[in-house]
């Protein structure tokens, strides 16, 4: 080892929008690093969803009763669109557990003591878990369509109905980033993350026709910010069991997931950075 | 003028725990302070203040010549900081970690390469540049968490307990890094509480206790205010205590301790070495057998213990003052 030598070039300080996409980028690579490092995670990862396609389709398929029919291929045309939101929002307890675990480790001390756009440790780390959770989404509709799933749609609706998926995955992925900085260990982000999706997941039109459902928790679930992806989903893809409900986001589905989603990431992102640039790690 | 690392009365209170009451630090630029203090004494909520990782509730802090408190990012251009707990991530390579920080810094991605590949050389890394650092051994991780914080030659360094669970090689690894990047101008804020570690690397050593400096000055200096050197005889056999005893009387300056059944004498000198010859002489033209003679200077050790009433590492709870999201004290060196 050797002194250290001559001061190293710092480039000048760039446009703080063109540092923090710079910075988030850096950030991104970083986890993606990590996935590809830790493929087993991505595995797990896939397995989940995979394993409730397979669960729903066969073991609750000939019994559910979708627009008047139990036929089962029905159910299984009806099922994926809950099944595709609910794999996306999983991505939630991944990016808390991320976050958890880097604060754990003094990396988010290490982050912040330097240079770099504030926002940009998280926004990587939700951006990271954006492409994988575009990779599990991909793998997925190809067990659907091997299950029986198809579309009656145009393509660019087919597309439509996926990039409100992954709007969906992204703004979760905020609630969990919050979690990741709010609690003290890994593991308990990770459990943090899951306990308060299942009740979100399933007290909506995801698995079974919430017109079915007692009035007070059809209300709850025509009103759950997930349940409008749902049917937005079933809607562009051309899928049964539409909800005929007449509340507003059940009428207009694409409208009502947008605006849910970005206002998911709009208050949970500024919590989230708010929480991280205070963090006493 | 204020030094390179300059505090004024840090306050900082987590519930009702008062972690800092009132710190205040001044290092010139180019030298090294020694935080010395036993656990939860607020050395690591000291640094964390400084590298604007946390917010003091009351106080001043001036870092390379900019306000911590009104301009943080402009602070973390010109620091580097060192933890106690290697911050590199495990899943990627030395090489991927040392660039990503160089990027995060601000350099661009060909400066950033090059310098990571510098650094691995210096450090030692180079061969293990391209595996997972999860496969690196304690002291290699935090030569690469070392590493890191150099990565644009910041100014001024902060090092929290740079050593600590480390082996005495690697220890002595890093300290060689340390004192090649002081003669190289860098100002150093070293935590410790290693005595002999604040002896060995710092200029000026800060002993904090309770959030407060309770005593600052060079290692002599301190030293000095704990009493000065004296000379210890172990005579052979026990009945030469009293000739020994008249004899040291003869050369001390102040009182003698005996410790019988180690056949211990203890005297105050002023003198030196040329004082210990001629009581060497003086013995041995008595007749009187010696198993052992030395002039001891104070330790730091007996300076903590004569500052605070306990020694340096005796309280051995977790540091309390990292905050709410305690790590726990894991191996670092493992």
């Amino acid at each position: 080892m050797s002194a250290v030598t001559d001061a190293a070039p710092i480039a000048a300080p760039a446009h703080p929008v063109v540092q923090s996409v710079r910075d988030s980028l850096v950030i991104a690579k970083r986890n993606l690093i990590r996935m590809s490092r830790i493929p087993e995670m991505v595995i797990f990862g896939l397995i989940q969803p995979i394993m409730f396609v397979v669960l729903f389709s066969y073991v609750f398929g000939g019994s559910m009763n979708i627009g008047g029919t139990t036929d089962s291929s029905v159910y299984r045309n009806f099922l994926m669109a809950g099944i595709f939101a609910q794999t996306v929002t999983f991505a939630t307890a991944g990016a808390g557990a991320g976050i958890a675990d880097d604060m754990h480790k003094g990396l988010i001390d290490r982050f912040r003591s330097l240079p770099m756009a504030r926002g940009a440790v998280l926004t990587g780390r939700t951006l990271a878990d954006l492409v994988q959770t575009a990779l599990t989404l991909f793998v997925l509709a190809i067990v659907a369509l091997l299950v029986g799933w198809r579309t009656h749609t145009s393509a660019g609706e087919v597309l439509a109905a996926f990039g409100l998926l992954l709007l969906l995955g992204y703004a979760f992925t905020w609630v969990g980033a919050l979690i990741g900085l709010s609690v003290r260990t890994p593991e308990a982000a990770t459990s943090g993350g899951l306990i308060w999706l299942f009740p979100v997941t399933f007290i909506s039109n995801a698995f079974v026709d919430s017109s079915r459902m007692t009035p007070w928790l059809q209300h709850v679930a025509d009103w759950n910010p997930f349940s409008a992806t749902v049917q937005a989903c079933r809607k562009l893809f051309g899928n049964p069991g539409v909800s005929p409900s007449d509340a507003w986001p059940m009428v207009h589905p694409v409208w009502a997931s947008l605006i849910w989603s970005v206002l998911i990431i709009v208050v949970f992102r500024t919590l989230a950075v708010r929480k991280y640039r205070s963090a006493a790690a | 003028m204020p030094g390179a690392i300059y505090a004024e009365g840090l306050v900082k209170t987590f519930g009702d725990v008062k972690a800092l009451d009132g710190v205040d630090l001044d290092v010139p630029e180019g030298t090294v302070l020694g935080l010395l203090g036993p656990n939860g004494a607020g050395k690591t909520t000291t640094v964390r203040c400084l590298t604007t990782l946390l917010r003091p509730d009351r106080g001043r802090a001036v870092v390379a010549g900019v306000d911590v408190l009104k301009h943080p990012n402009d602070v973390r251009r010109s620091i580097g900081l060192s933890g106690q707990f290697a911050a590199v991530d495990e899943y990627l390579t030395g090489r991927e970690n040392l660039q990503m920080v160089g990027r995060l810094y601000q350099m661009r991605p060909k400066a950033a390469k090059a310098r990571a590949a510098e650094l691995l050389e210096q450090f030692d890394l180079a061969d293990a540049a391209d595996r997972p650092t999860k496969t690196y051994s304690g002291g290699m991780r935090r030569r690469l968490d070392l590493a890191a914080a150099l990565v644009v030659s910041p100014p001024v360094m902060f090092m929290d307990e740079p050593t600590t669970g480390l082996d005495p090689r690697n220890r002595q690894l890093l300290w060689d890094v340390i004192k090649r990047l002081v003669s190289g101008g860098t100002t150093l804020l070293l935590t410790t509480q290693y005595l002999e570690e604040a002896d060995h690397l710092a200029h000026d050593i800060a002993v904090v206790d309770h959030g407060r400096v309770i005593a600052r000055g060079t290692s002599d200096e301190l030293k000095a205010r704990t009493g000065g050197e004296r000379v210890e005889v172990v005579v052979h056999e026990r009945d030469d205590i009293p000739t020994a005893a008249t004899v040291l009387r003869g050369f001390g300056k102040g009182d003698i301790t005996v410790e019988e059944h180690t056949r211990k004498l203890t005297v105050p000198v002023t003198g030196g070495a040329k004082l210990l010859a001629e009581i060497i002489r003086d013995l041995d033209t008595r007749g009187i057998e010696i198993d052992d003679i030395g002039l001891r200077r104070p330790t730091l050790d007996d300076v903590f213990l004569s500052l605070t009433g306990h020694v340096a590492e005796s309280k051995d709870e977790d540091d309390d003052t990292k905050g709410p999201a305690k790590r726990p004290a894991k191996e670092a060196a493992k």
